[in-house]
């Protein structure tokens, strides 16, 4: 199959989703795109059930912590192999309560990931199967890579932006 | 004989199922895994994964630090081929940066890259041998990733954790002794790999413990999220070398081996054939190099490559530089960037957010251990459990990738 391209893409969800897929973007030939969590699984299956785009693969689930708009995104990375094209999901979630659907019914592959999301964003995926922490301890309590967890002793002042006219 | 018959469950009176801990430091799991097992005799019933005992937090520290003091990290991923990771890391923020390689520098990387992924298979292959109780083979082959470290060692000056490279490039262009070790490496190596496999592909004993063992169907392994030898072995022709070429490996002609049934015998033969197809990379690269100027090994791109100590000393245009690059100073776009490389086990994915502050906002390692691992304790039900040990030697779980 020849190589699909944004613009395609663009225009066949753009059909389909219209206005429920939003923030359209394609920073370094990569198409981005931000949907809510009530619409993610309907994209999904789609995207990977389509047999024209045929997004078989997922690469990549992640979290980013914005903790000055008081969300979590969940980011998720597919790629068809069949027509050799890679695309960006985001999901934004409030901070306070971070529920979305799980994907692990879709690709096995989403299980780990979306454990390892849990464990470090808390980012509570409704439906896993298993979702336990994967890589912390059972007792940590926090969600460590949230960003009001420093890496090291906030006391610390050599390393502060400011000290590097920020 | 069939491995995945069904076995006993828990409720059955007639059951009397033990529980094994293997791990988290067995010998024969070739690393920190631990595997919580429930056997009937020795055919496993069921099993859970427990990872992250070298979990490192390198995510959350990567946040903290400058673009070069990340590749360190990367370093310690996959400690096998820490090249690769490392020109994976270097990669991604050159495309960030709108940085073009010269392809002369894009040769020696592939060189470096590709002498990696012989090291990781060599480590791999040989430990199935090893597994499976041919500890000659081991003995043969091995002494080449040793080769293999003195050419880094002749590169960047270390050998597991090699920090090779820079942003832009190299940091010194590759002398002559190590042209002259590779060259013998090229010569020795094929004589030995072809010793190799005339000891174990046709042989009896090893056929009958890894053919038909583990076999994996494409729509699981892709499932799974599989990528890399253990994808190829079930038939998929997925490699990120070719599908989107990054470091001129459109310039080289190299075929991309698939197995069908993706058994522990078809991962070992895609291996092995890679590590031919990587030695025919390695001779067209040192071809080609002769073609382009010499001296060339870095971008003339002064702002983010990491400029050479005696220029620091004498350059106050260096030493300006050099102050702004340690510092994290540097002027990188606002923006998101993912970038993937084939890394010994499969597709080792860097997405990088930055926010134009001294450090990446978010840096997420997509790593093929940590994905590919995730099938092991479900394939283990109704294997034997010598059978489980050698499908997870051959699976190249490598314990730095998977806890990160």
């Amino acid at each position: 199959m020849a190589k699909a391209t944004n613009t395609e893409l663009i225009d066949l969800l753009g059909q389909k989703f219209g206005e429920q897929l939003f923030d359209v973007t394609e920073p370094y030939g990569l198409l981005t795109f931000s949907t809510t969590p009530d619409q993610l699984i309907e994209v999904l299956t789609f995207l990977k059930d389509n047999g024209q785009v045929n997004f078989n693969f997922l690469t990549d689930i992640t979290a980013v912590h914005y903790p000055e708009k008081n969300q979590i995104a969940v980011v998720y990375h597919l790629h068809s192999m069949v027509s050799g094209i890679r695309l960006r999901l985001k999901v934004f979630l409030p901070e306070n309560e971070p529920n979305i659907p799980t994907a692990s019914m879709l690709w096995n592959a989403a299980n780990w990931m979306e454990r390892e999301t849990y464990d470090f964003f808390g980012v509570k995926f409704e439906g896993h199967p298993d979702l336990r922490r994967i890589l912390n301890m059972d007792e940590l309590g926090v969600f460590p890579m949230l960003r009001q967890y420093p890496l090291e002793d906030p006391n610390r002042v050599d390393k502060k932006d400011e000290y590097f006219g920020r | 004989m069939k491995h995945n018959q069904p076995v006993y469950t828990d409720n059955d009176p007639q059951s009397e199922l033990v529980t094994l801990n293997l791990g988290p430091t067995h010998p024969a799991t070739h690393g920190v895994f631990q595997n919580v097992l429930q056997l009937d005799g020795e055919r496993i019933v069921s099993g859970v994964s427990t990872i992250g005992y070298i979990h490192r937090a390198f995510e959350k520290i990567a946040e903290h630090r400058p673009f070069y003091q990340i590749t360190p990290l990367t370093d310690r991923l996959n400690y096998c081929s820490s090249p690769i990771n490392n020109m994976g890391w270097h990669m991604t923020v050159e495309k960030l940066l709108n940085i073009s390689i010269p392809k002369r520098v894009d040769y020696l990387r592939v060189i470096i890259m590709e002498l990696a992924r012989i090291a990781d298979h060599i480590i791999c292959n040989t430990i199935i041998a090893q597994d499976t109780g041919a500890t000659t083979t081991f003995l043969y082959l091995f002494q080449f990733r040793e080769h293999i470290y003195e050419i880094y060692e002749e590169v960047c000056g270390a050998r597991l954790t090699t920090n090779i490279g820079r942003i832009g490039g190299l940091e010194r262009d590759f002398n002559e002794i190590a042209f002259a070790k590779i060259n013998k490496f090229l010569k020795e190596f094929p004589v030995a790999l072809k010793e190799f496999e005339s000891l174990l592909n046709r042989n009896r004993i090893f056929i009958d413990r890894t053919a038909g063992v583990a076999e994996v169907s494409q729509e699981n392994a892709l499932s799974f999220g599989w990528t890399g030898p253990l994808l190829r072995a079930t038939g998929v022709d997925y490699d990120v070398r070719t599908s989107e070429p990054y470091s001129s490996y459109q310039d080289f002609d190299f075929e991309i081996p698939v197995g069908t049934s993706g058994d522990i015998y078809d991962r070992y033969l895609v291996r092995n054939e890679e590590m031919w197809q990587s030695v025919r990379i390695i001779e067209q690269a040192m071809e080609k190099i002769k073609a382009e100027p010499s001296g060339i090994f870095h971008a003339e791109v002064p702002e983010f490559y990491l400029p050479g100590k005696e220029e620091v000393y004498n350059n106050m245009e260096a030493l300006i530089y050099h102050f702004k690059i340690v510092m994290g100073e540097i002027d990188a776009p606002k923006a998101e960037v993912y970038h993937a490389v084939e890394g010994g086990n499969g597709e080792l994915g860097f997405y990088l957010i930055n926010d134009g502050g001294r450090t990446p906002y978010r840096l997420h390692f997509r790593r093929p251990s940590f994905i590919n691992y995730s099938m092991f304790a479900k394939m283990s039900e109704g294997m034997l459990l010598s059978d489980a040990i050698i499908n997870m030697s051959s699976m190249n779980i490598i314990a730095g990738e998977l806890d990160a």
